[in-house]
């Protein structure tokens, strides 16, 4: 089985589902020739074409918003935000327009729209390459906000979201774009949207987190199974709507809960995980709910230990891991 | 003897009654609302009044049976024209379940009925420019000869969605017509402090399409200029702005009162341009009705409001429970 990095993942998932269906296509800025800034659509231009694979003007709301209207009329658009901090202009289309075409017209028509956009920090980005923007999409009922935190899951939920019925909005991890690698079947196979997944089967603890913090908690909870303690980790997967099912499934298994994001922390996803928590497992919890979380400062600062400061990494979350098995 | 301007145009007798009947239909079904509204029966009406010749005139130099269209809330004559009926009308306006816009979700107004290619559209204004430029693309892309036409209003063409979608279309060269019908206001604000431009159409030599300006009271004129774009969309030369400049003869919407912030005069001066009116001169001078004939069609049309209301004030609401429904599409309800 060949070994892909995260990105390469989700390159490949874009030329299947283009070979697969001649609906798909690609639009957004510098993804023709270019291959896109960080080439996850590498070598698409040269397979497809300049028709299928489409070099934009630079306007997101015309990339949501051209995209939307090829989904109505029936193609399976795959729109490139080139940063997620990019998408704010977008905004109207993704939540009034996009989250709201099928409701609004009574199931008459629906805008199978992917969105891909590539978030997240420690990649020196600073304030406006750098953020998690999942928060403010995620109370939009119609949409879905999938977040894969390795290649294997990235390769299948985005063929998957390409193929869902509605608008999905496809975050990427851009420091695990290259950092992560895995193997990754060449086979056609697609995973569930709207369902969570146990990375890590354990007794003391449970981490629930998504996108990239799932592999630093795994790399945590590697070192503190030398010191006996057994983690759990829940990988959200898919954000919006959140798998309630398996969000409480996984906190009362071990009663100690540390909720993990790079976002962030007040009005967060992860806040809204610990509402469901305290709704339905307050009496399996043998601990306060713990949150691990970006600082509440408007973005990611440049200077390397103002990053750093703000990044999680697998040692802030091993610490947190310990407090909390402590308790 | 020379041929009438219709004849020129290529439109049969046949083919200028009927866009009367368009009109005048739109106009009383407009006019019934009203009334509906002040009696307490509908909360709501945003009009077309003035604005029916401009509709009715473009959407007739479509493709009716293939174009797509995605229109703004004041197009009563153009979804009219593309097959809604005044009862799907009376249907939205009392926000009943069968209402095929949207089963009484949205308000009044907003339109969008997919067996006519008339996408749905929201509240906030000029969203629905990117949603025809993406199904010109869709169009281009599949090899279709498909034309999509989007409507919007003079202030709405402020709006960055405007300049996003105009120049994605120019870029791309693709099948799209974009008219603004220029009302001369957005709600309370005058057509001068909403742009510094001359003509609306102007903007187009921004974005590399052509632009026109037509009197949008004389359907026949904007039949005219939408035609000659359409023939360009079809033959892969791209977009077209094209300017139908009306008035708008009623307040904004049946919130609005008009009179703080227009003289009466005006109002008044604007009636006796009324496009209804100057088409029924048309109609008249060119014989292609006789009086009768046109009071008969009063009279029928008077008929099918009369059922479409009854129809539409009889028939039920949406079931409380489906408010959980279609949300997303594989699983049904939410709830
Ligand atoms: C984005 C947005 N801002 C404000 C409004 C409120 N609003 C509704 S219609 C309107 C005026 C629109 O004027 P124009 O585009 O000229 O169209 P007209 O109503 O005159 O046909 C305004 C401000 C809105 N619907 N959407
Ligand atoms: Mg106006």
């Amino acid at each position: 089985m060949p070994v892909l990095s995260y990105i390469q993942a989700i390159t490949k998932a874009l030329q299947e589902e283009m070979e697969r269906d001649e609906k798909v296509f690609v639009l957004g800025e510098d993804v023709g020739v270019r291959g896109g800034v960080f080439r996850a659509t590498d070598g698409l231009y040269e397979q497809f074409g300049e028709t299928r694979v489409i070099d934009t003007p630079l306007a997101e709301s015309a990339i949501a918003g051209v995209g939307i209207g090829a989904a109505m009329y029936g193609m399976r658009p795959v729109a490139e935000m080139q940063f997620a901090d990019f998408i704010l202009p977008a905004v109207n289309q993704i939540i009034s327009e996009a989250a709201k075409i099928r409701y609004r017209s009574n199931n008459d028509w629906t805008a199978p729209i992917t969105i891909r956009a590539p978030y997240g920090g420690g990649v020196h980005g600073a304030l406006y390459h750098s953020q998690s923007i999942e928060a403010i999409f995620a109370n939009q009922p119609g949409l879905k906000i999938v977040m894969p935190s390795s290649p294997y899951d990235a390769k299948g939920l985005l063929k998957a979201a390409i193929r869902d019925e509605d608008p999905v909005l496809f975050l990427e991890h851009k420091r695990a774009y290259r950092s992560i690698k895995e193997e990754v079947p060449d086979t056609d196979y697609t995973l569930p949207i709207g369902k969570a997944e146990v990375k890590r089967d354990g007794a003391d603890i449970t981490v629930i987190t998504y996108g990239l913090c799932v592999q630093f908690a795994l790399q945590a909870a590697e070192k503190l199974e030398k010191e006996d303690i057994d983690v759990h980790i829940l990988d959200l997967r898919t954000v919006y709507p959140l798998d309630q099912e398996a969000i409480k499934e996984a906190a009362s298994k071990t009663g100690k809960v540390l909720l993990i994001t790079e976002d962030n922390k007040e009005g967060s996803i992860i806040g809204e995980v610990a509402a469901i928590i305290s709704e339905h497992c307050l009496f399996d919890l043998d601990a306060p709910i713990k949150r691990l979380a970006g600082p509440d400062v408007p973005a990611m600062p440049y200077a390397p230990p103002l990053e750093k400061e703000f990044m999680i990494n697998p040692d802030k979350i091993e610490a947190a891991m310990r407090e909390l098995a402590e308790f | 003897m020379s041929l009438s301007k219709h004849q020129q145009l290529g439109l049969s007798d046949q083919n200028i009654l009927e866009m009367y009947r368009t009109m005048l239909l739109a106009r009383r079904i407009d006019e019934r609302m009203w009334l509906l509204n002040r009696s307490g029966k509908i909360p709501f009406v945003v009009s077309c009044q003035g604005q029916e010749a401009q509709q009715v005139g473009a959407s007739y130099a479509l493709d009716r049976t293939k174009d797509y269209a995605a229109p703004y809330y004041r197009d009563v004559g153009v979804v009219l024209s593309l097959g809604m009926t005044a009862r799907e009308l009376m249907l939205q306006a009392y926000a009943k379940a069968e209402d095929p816009n949207s089963g009484g979700r949205q308000m009044p107004g907003h339109y969008g009925q997919k067996k006519n290619r008339m996408l749905t559209g929201s509240s906030p204004v000029t969203t629905q420019v990117p949603h025809a430029v993406g199904v010109g693309l869709a169009a281009k892309m599949e090899k279709k000869d498909i034309v999509s036409f989007v409507t919007l209003g003079e202030g709405s063409s402020n709006q960055g969605d405007f300049h996003e979608g105009a120049n994605f279309a120019a870029v791309h060269k693709l099948p799209v017509i974009f008219m603004v019908e220029n009302n001369q206001y957005a709600i309370s604000v005058p057509l001068n402090k909403q742009v510094a431009c001359e003509k609306i159409s102007d903007r187009a030599i921004g974005y590399g399409m052509p632009g026109v300006t037509v009197d949008g009271n004389d359907p026949l004129a904007v039949y005219e200029a939408v035609k000659q774009a359409v023939d360009r969309a079809r033959t892969g030369e791209g977009p077209t702005l094209i300017e139908a400049v009306s008035y708008r003869l009623t307040p904004h919407s049946s919130d609005d009162d008009d009179r703080s912030y227009r003289e009466r005069e005006e109002v008044e001066q604007a009636k006796q341009k009324d496009g209804l009116l100057t088409f029924k001169s048309y109609v008249q001078d060119q014989e292609i009705a006789t009086n009768s004939e046109l009071e008969q069609m009063e009279q029928e049309i008077r008929e099918i409001i009369d059922e479409a209301t009854a129809y539409a004030e009889n028939a039920p609401y949406a079931k409380p429970e489906s408010i959980y429904d279609f949300v997303y599409g594989n699983e049904g309800s939410t709830r």
